[in-house]
């Protein structure tokens, strides 16, 4: 039944595809010009595949928002189960976090290019602040809003103030923090591009602003593509997860 | 299990408490809501701050920590772990204690056959009744063997049925148990079908403590009185003391002439004293008007204002000359109309004095009729 249901979700993807090919090849669409056909889009990812351009740009990027993101969330995490559990990090952090939290992540850029130059550095730091922010602030409320009767219980029980944060408070908080994993795998791709774009010369984004100044669009729409499937994997991994760890209970 | 003292406790809402709970007993803590029944319940617990001295069998806890405390506490919401299945919830408090797996197993088991629930082990509490999650967090408080059990109104969110259910089986596995218990409700049929005794708690000061019959029968203020259903509370003057009654006026601003009753003598009566008396709605009989009374009782003439079912009983509310008293009549002997007038008597002894602790009534005229 599952494997319909997908199956079924796929018929209005394929229709578009099918449509966006008989509107290129028919130059249905006025500037058709830059309207590639999806088979020329195609055509040109197996190109870029085989001649190894898209996987060197592809792990460039892949490697940046995996190190940003894995050292930003677990940042976040650690500081996010510090704040939820003692109030007074909290009271010290809140303020803090919460006037740097509302900038953008690509608002950093300028000052981080001045700090750490062109480099790898750079990007992975974007990444580790697009992370850090919403992963911190969905653990906090995740850790706060564990029912306090169950904290009251569980030390009746006998359980020290480190066996209820372990037991209770952080399995209890997963799934805020799925959430703001989520949120943030596919943000964190969105950033790097863009990042990538303006200021980092390797990289998928970096590929895209070159094909877009070689009027190469189907090269441009290969670099999207890639995007999209990054970021909805990513997001369906951490939807994967979370039902794997809490779905029995929820 | 140990006699817990609760010495002069006091908190911001709790005032100057002190109880003794003997070995096993199952003490109930009846009042209603703000009383102080659960901080009472998370001062013994350890979970809030006191002044005054709690031990167990003599020896002080103040300084132990809540985790340390070895009570086994029952939630009103349970509070049962939702990520965790029935049998995590139940060896929760005995991985904690670090116990050995198979001292684990072995407890476990005795625990599912105790609350009757072996084929529920496996499932997470948002797939239990009310009633499943009701045993499963008495398993979870009973399995690390703990001094005390506190219970705070852990039947509160139960159907009646089940509720008369799981109060049985609990009242049982308490007995088999041996464990001293305190147990909070505001449920006043609750507390007097379970507890071995009761203390009735208003505004964070017990009121009263004493077995349950007592309780019903002779409370001390009008406050256990009304708690307990004592609905008739009459101010009365003494004006005549014989050797074994006693002759009152009510007081009644409604009332023209102050009807004259007979009361049995108490040791608190004094001549010329305005006291209160109470008389359980059970104790009224109701007599048709050109019926024939008998002389011994005591007889005021009203009209029947209002009645309804309760359980086998009819409640009559009946008008006496502006003011209201209620009575209990059982279905079959209730052959009255609405509006219908009647004499509402009751004998010389029904009525109870309202006297707090000062009314120096002896254990033996406490005893219940």
């Amino acid at each position: 039944m599952e494997r319909i249901k997908a199956a079924y979700s796929l018929i209005p993807v394929f229709i578009f595809l099918l449509i966006w090919e008989v509107a290129a090849r028919l130059e249905l669409i006025p500037g058709h010009f830059f309207f590639p056909p999806f088979t020329a889009v195609v055509q040109e990812f197996y190109h870029l595949t085989s001649s190894g351009v898209l996987p060197a740009n592809f792990l460039r990027s892949l490697a940046r928002v995996l190190i940003g993101f894995v050292t930003g969330s677990i940042a976040g995490l650690l500081i996010g189960i510090l704040m939820g559990y003692k109030e007074t990090i909290n009271k010290t952090f809140h303020p803090i976090f919460s006037l740097l939290y509302p900038i953008p992540a690509l608002g950093w850029l300028p000052i981080l290019m001045l700090w750490f130059g062109i480099s790898e550095m750079l990007s992975i730091m974007i990444i580790f602040i697009c992370s850090f922010f919403p992963i911190l602030y969905n653990t906090v409320t995740g850790i706060k809003t564990v029912d306090k009767n169950l904290i009251k219980v569980a030390k009746t029980l006998g359980a020290s103030e480190r066996k209820i944060l372990s037991t209770v408070l952080l399995p209890l908080a997963l799934t805020n923090i799925f959430t703001g994993l989520r949120l943030e795998a596919g943000m964190a791709w969105r950033v790097i591009i863009a990042a990538e774009m303006v200021a980092i010369p390797t990289g998928i984004g970096a590929l895209l602003m070159r094909a877009e100044s070689l009027i190469r669009i189907d090269i441009v729409i290969v670099c999207l593509m890639v995007l999209s499937v990054m970021c909805l994997s990513f997001e369906r991994f951490f939807i994967y997860m979370e039902h794997k760890l809490t779905g029995k209970w929820r | 299990m140990p006699v817990i003292e609760l010495k002069n406790i006091s908190n911001f809402i709790c005032r100057d408490i002190s109880l003794k709970i003997a070995n096993g007993e199952l003490m109930v803590l009846l009042g209603p809501t703000g009383a102080g029944k659960t901080t009472l319940l998370n001062i013994v617990s350890g979970l809030i701050e006191y002044e005054g001295s709690i031990l167990f069998d003599g020896v002080s806890i103040d300084e132990i920590p809540v985790n340390r405390r070895s009570v086994g506490y029952l939630l009103q919401d349970l509070a049962l772990f939702p990520h965790l299945d029935v049998v995590s919830n139940i060896t929760y408090g005995l991985k904690i204690q670090k116990r050995r797996v198979n001292e684990i197993k072995a407890r476990l088991d005795e625990m599912l056959d105790l609350m009757n629930i072996p084929d529920l082990a496996r499932r997470y509490p948002k797939d239990l009744s009310g009633g499943e999650k009701q045993r499963v967090a008495l398993a979870r408080a009973l399995a690390p063997s703990p001094q005390v059990l506190l219970l705070d109104e852990p039947m509160s969110n139960l159907d009646p049925l089940t509720k008369e259910t799981i109060l049985d089986e609990f009242k049982s596995i308490q007995r088999k148990t041996g464990i001293t218990t305190i147990y909070v409700t505001h449920d006043q049929n609750e507390a007097l079908s379970l507890g071995d005794r009761i203390s009735v708690l208003n505004e964070g000061k017990i009121e009263q403590v004493g077995v349950p019959d007592e309780l019903f029968y002779h409370p001390e203020t009008e406050f256990v009185a009304r708690f307990v259903g004592f609905k008739n509370i009459l101010k009365v003057s003494i004006v005549e003391i014989k050797q074994h009654e006693a002759v009152v006026y009510i007081n009644n601003e409604c009332i023209d002439q102050p009807f004259k009753i007979r009361v049995k003598r108490y040791p608190v009566f004094e001549k010329g004293k305005e006291i209160s008396l109470c008389i359980h709605p059970e104790r009224i009989i109701l007599k048709r008007v050109n019926g024939s009374v008998d002389s011994n009782l005591n007889r005021m003439m009203g009209k029947i204002v209002d009645r309804r079912r309760n359980g086998k009983n009819i409640r009559a509310t009946i008008d006496i000359g502006g003011s209201e008293v209620h009575a209990a009549i059982p279905k079959a002997l209730f052959d009255f109309k609405i509006h219908e007038d009647v004499w509402a008597c009751f004998a010389p002894d029904a009525p109870h004095p309202l006297c707090g602790k000062r009314c120096g009534v002896t254990e033996d005229q406490r005893r219940c009729p």
